[in-house]
């Protein structure tokens, strides 16, 4: 038998640096110090720039313009100018545009999937398979729609509402632009799109690709900035429709600031999305999913699945899969294909995602992380779970938006639907059961916007997707997505 | 690790399992479902690995090392298996460094042949028995044709379990026929193949895993190769989350096999890939994991000179079995 000695000498098999070449972002190109406005590159009134970093080695990577208030005036105008044109062109022409920057962004992918990485530091594994693949789908989806209009239910020749004015921010920056950016044009309207402070690059890029496409000048304006650029966009009184993505404290802010005045909002905003674990759950991929929940995207996830509640009886032997299962991500350069972690966006992400687990440990919370090795230089924290959490701890009830899950108990579906419900939030929730009448039973009580049932974190163009409560208003995706960019029914306007 | 893997709802002890069909039956339905969906986007998502440079070099032996080099054809004679068995020692003529193959496999009648080809070399001989590969004889025969496989010196049996018992739900059938050819093999390793294509879906590959482990199978194998769905990465995911799991319940450690279809590098790099996420690098030794296959070994010998030379060579650059 000693043939079949066990061979733990054998040497572990590591895997080589396999890094995507970091040259297809093509950095050299990125248009500097400008500001995409009128179908034209133009420097801001004031000349302001402002510098985006790497967050894996904070490096600088480019000076993009910062646009004030005279800016935003400009676009806003440009945007104004090019909306009559573009909303009585027949929407199969309309589409030929959107067909033509889905196509181009495929053409174009690996440069966008590079571009992402080195500007907002999310692996390349995530921004090749899923953001600029994702951001593609919603083209095609929203272009195959723009000559369909009068068959989305939405009433009889539904009209745009005019200039929409977007505010985007840093965990998808290509992706929420294709959210925000291809319904708005497919229903006819023109667009001003703010994209977040710390992640501009890859909107610059597609800016490339509207010219590339040859759409109208004016249909969509690109100006970079940081808050006060965003706050000028969203107050703006040229603009008709006001589409933001973002923190609640910011979205509060901006609906106060529009009340009254007969501009239309859409809010998607923050959560505290509660990932559900029964002791029937399909036992190694709940594991998945609860790490897909939470540690894709180094958790800057809005819908993120950051509370796991799960059924006492089956606590210890879930958490100590989930950590068997963490110890082997890997974390590290976000280029390299393999690595399944990358940096935190920022160095004020990571003092708050610093702060909030900080504040899980005095609150009594047991904390435990991958103990993973950290790169010397960049913004990075581990993958951490904190078990024996309160529902009154502050990692509870807080978004981190990091790579942290704070595990709670239940003991019948009654207690998991009222624990997942009390939270300010109500953008997403997790159910994992083999049993499905539990999961329609507990999908019809989740004060949700998405409910997902044994899969978490998972997109598609034709699903509506937003929030309830402090998560915001209004939906991306589906017939309903729509809906956020057309004059309703019966009404005037525009 | 240990015992802090334990399965939810699992008190069941596998050695008690073993003693009563009652035991049996509590342990395999208190084990936990597979959702198809979410193994299958595991796979396809390790399936992403990038394996360059020095870890693919490493790969491409450990893949050599953990080959069940294999003819399984009614057309087999003992000359093409002296052939096959030359190859399994040594299968790159031109390079010394590239190491042996695990073992050899062929049916029962060719073990003797294979056993005088490969004396005194580290290349085991398997062989398939028990009605290969339908399984459909009586135990009496199974039994004959494992006790002559292991008579004429097979290292290894490479047994199938009755695919129409497990989906009648005659578990206990399932469970004393591997008994049986377990005793059958005295010190001869038992491979104890599911047929996974024909056991359809994730639950029945993971029921069957942990009732072929329970009775005693050293590594379970996903198939015969001799029906249209051979071995898939996700249920070699499902295997290895068994075998990880038994493991852990129980301390002692059992291999998998993958076999039928695996025919390039990049298809093998996945495998060892899968190997190293699910189940850990300890099993990464052909002790615990094996690679069944034929026409594999000429696309690995080439890409390892690919390694060297930078050149895709042609096939007759490597000798043929």
């Amino acid at each position: 038998m000693s043939r079949y000695a066990v061979d733990l000498g054998a040497p572990a098999w590591e895997y080589a640096p396999a890094p995507e070449a970091r040259e297809l972002a093509r950095l050299g190109t990125v248009p500097q110090g400008r500001l995409f406005i009128g179908g034209a590159w133009v420097e801001p009134a004031d000349g302001a720039t402002m510098p985006t970093h790497s967050p894996a080695t904070e490096e600088h990577l480019a000076d993009v313009a910062v646009a004030g208030p005279a800016d935003v005036d400009r676009a806003v105008a440009a945007a104004r100018d090019a909306f009559p044109a573009w909303s009585a062109l027949p929407g199969r022409e309309r589409g030929k545009y959107l067909f033509r920057l889905a196509r181009l962004l495929q053409e174009r992918a690996r440069e966008f999937a590079v571009l992402e990485t080195v500007d907002n530091g999310k692996p390349i594994r995530e921004t090749r398979d899923f953001d600029v693949p994702t951001a593609a789908a919603h083209l095609f989806h929203h272009a195959g729609w723009a000559d369909k209009l009068d068959w989305a239910g939405l009433g009889p020749a539904p009209r745009p509402l005019g200039v929409a004015g977007q505010v985007i921010p840093w965990n998808f920056p290509l992706l929420m632009l294709a959210w925000k950016v291809a319904p708005a044009l497919a229903t006819g309207n023109t667009v001003v799109l703010k994209p977040a402070e710390t992640t501009p690059l890859t909107a610059l890029r597609f800016a490339e690709l509207c010219e590339q496409a040859d759409l109208p000048p004016g249909v969509l304006n690109i100006v970079t900035g940081a808050g006060a650029t965003g706050a000028a966009l969203v107050r703006h009184p040229g603009v008709d429709k006001v589409a933001f993505t973002g923190s609640t404290a910011v979205g509060k802010d901006i609906q106060r600031a529009l009340a009254g005045t007969g501009r239309r909002l859409t809010l998607e905003l923050g959560g505290k999305a509660a990932n559900i674990v029964f002791a029937d759950a399909p036992l190694d991929q709940a594991i998945e999913g609860i790490v897909d929940g939470i540690f894709f995207n180094q958790g800057h996830v809005c819908c993120a699945g950051s509370r796991l509640l799960v059924e006492e009886s089956v606590h210890d032997a879930v958490v100590a899969r989930l950590q068997h299962r963490m110890a082997t991500l890997r974390l590290g350069d976000p280029l390299d294909k393999n690595t399944d972690v990358g940096a935190v966006n920022s160095a004020a992400q990571l003092a708050r995602i610093t702060e909030l687990a900080a504040a899980g440990e005095a609150e009594g919370a047991e904390r435990w992380d991958t103990g993973c090795t950290l790169p010397d230089r960049g913004h990075w924290f581990r993958p951490t779970v904190f078990t024996g959490v309160a529902q009154s701890s502050r990692i509870a009830q807080e978004e981190i938006f990091g790579p942290v899950l704070s595990v709670l108990t239940f003991r019948t579906p009654e207690e998991a639907v009222a624990k997942a419900n009390n939270t300010p939030y109500g953008l997403s929730a997790g159910i994992w059961t083999e049993k499905g009448s539990r999961i329609l039973w507990l999908a019809d009580r989740l004060r949700a916007g998405v409910v997902w049932a044994n899969t978490f974190n998972r997109f598609d163009p034709t699903s509506p997707f937003g929030g309830v409560k402090e998560s915001g208003f209004g939906r991306e995706g589906g017939r309903q997505g729509l809906a956020a960019y057309l004059v309703p029914a019966g009404e005037g306007g525009a | 690790m240990g015992s802090t893997l334990a399965l939810p709802g699992v008190d069941v002890d596998p050695r008690d399992a073993a003693r009563s069909t009652a035991a049996l039956r509590r342990l395999l339905d208190a084990l936990p479902g597979v959702d198809a969906w979410g193994v299958e986007k595991r796979a396809a998502t390790l399936a992403t690995r990038s394996i360059k440079r020095e870890s693919k070099a490493a790969a491409i032996d450990l893949a050599i090392r953990t080959m069940d080099l294999t003819t399984l054809e009614g057309a087999d004679t003992p000359r093409r298996v002296r052939s096959l068995c030359a190859r399994a020692v040594r299968p790159d003529p031109a390079d010394p460094r590239v190491p042996s193959v695990a073992a050899v496999c062929v049916y029962p009648d060719l073990v003797a042949t294979a056993v005088e080809a490969v004396v005194g070399t580290d290349v085991l001989v398997a062989s398939v028995a028990t009605a290969f590969p339908s399984g459909r004889a009586s135990l009496a025969v199974k039994l004959a044709d494992t006790s002559e496989a292991v008579a004429a010196g097979a290292d290894e049996i490479d047994m199938v379990i009755d695919r129409g018992a497990f989906l009648a739900g005659d578990v206990a059938k399932v469970f004393d026929e591997i008994v049986a050819v377990k005793e059958a093999c005295g010190d001869a390793h038992l491979k104890v193949i599911l047929e996974t294509g024909e056991l359809a879906t994730y639950d029945h590959v993971r029921r069957a895993s942990w009732l072929a482990l329970v009775a005693g199978a050293d590594t379970i194998k996903t198939s015969t190769g001799k029906t249209a769905t051979n071995a898939t990465l996700p249920v070699a995911v499902v295997m290895l989350e068994a075998v990880r799991d038994f493991a852990a319940l129980t301390g002692e450690a059992r291999g998998v096999k993958v076999a039928g279809g695996v025919r390039t590098t990049k298809e093998a790099v996945r495998y060892l890939v899968v190997v190293n996420e699910i189940a850990g690098p300890a099993w990464l030794t052909p002790d615990r994991f094996r690679i069944g296959a034929s026409s594999l070994l000429t696309d690995l010998l080439l890409q390892r000179q690919k390694l060297t030379t930078g050149v895709y060579g042609s096939a007759d650059r490597v000798p043929i079995d």
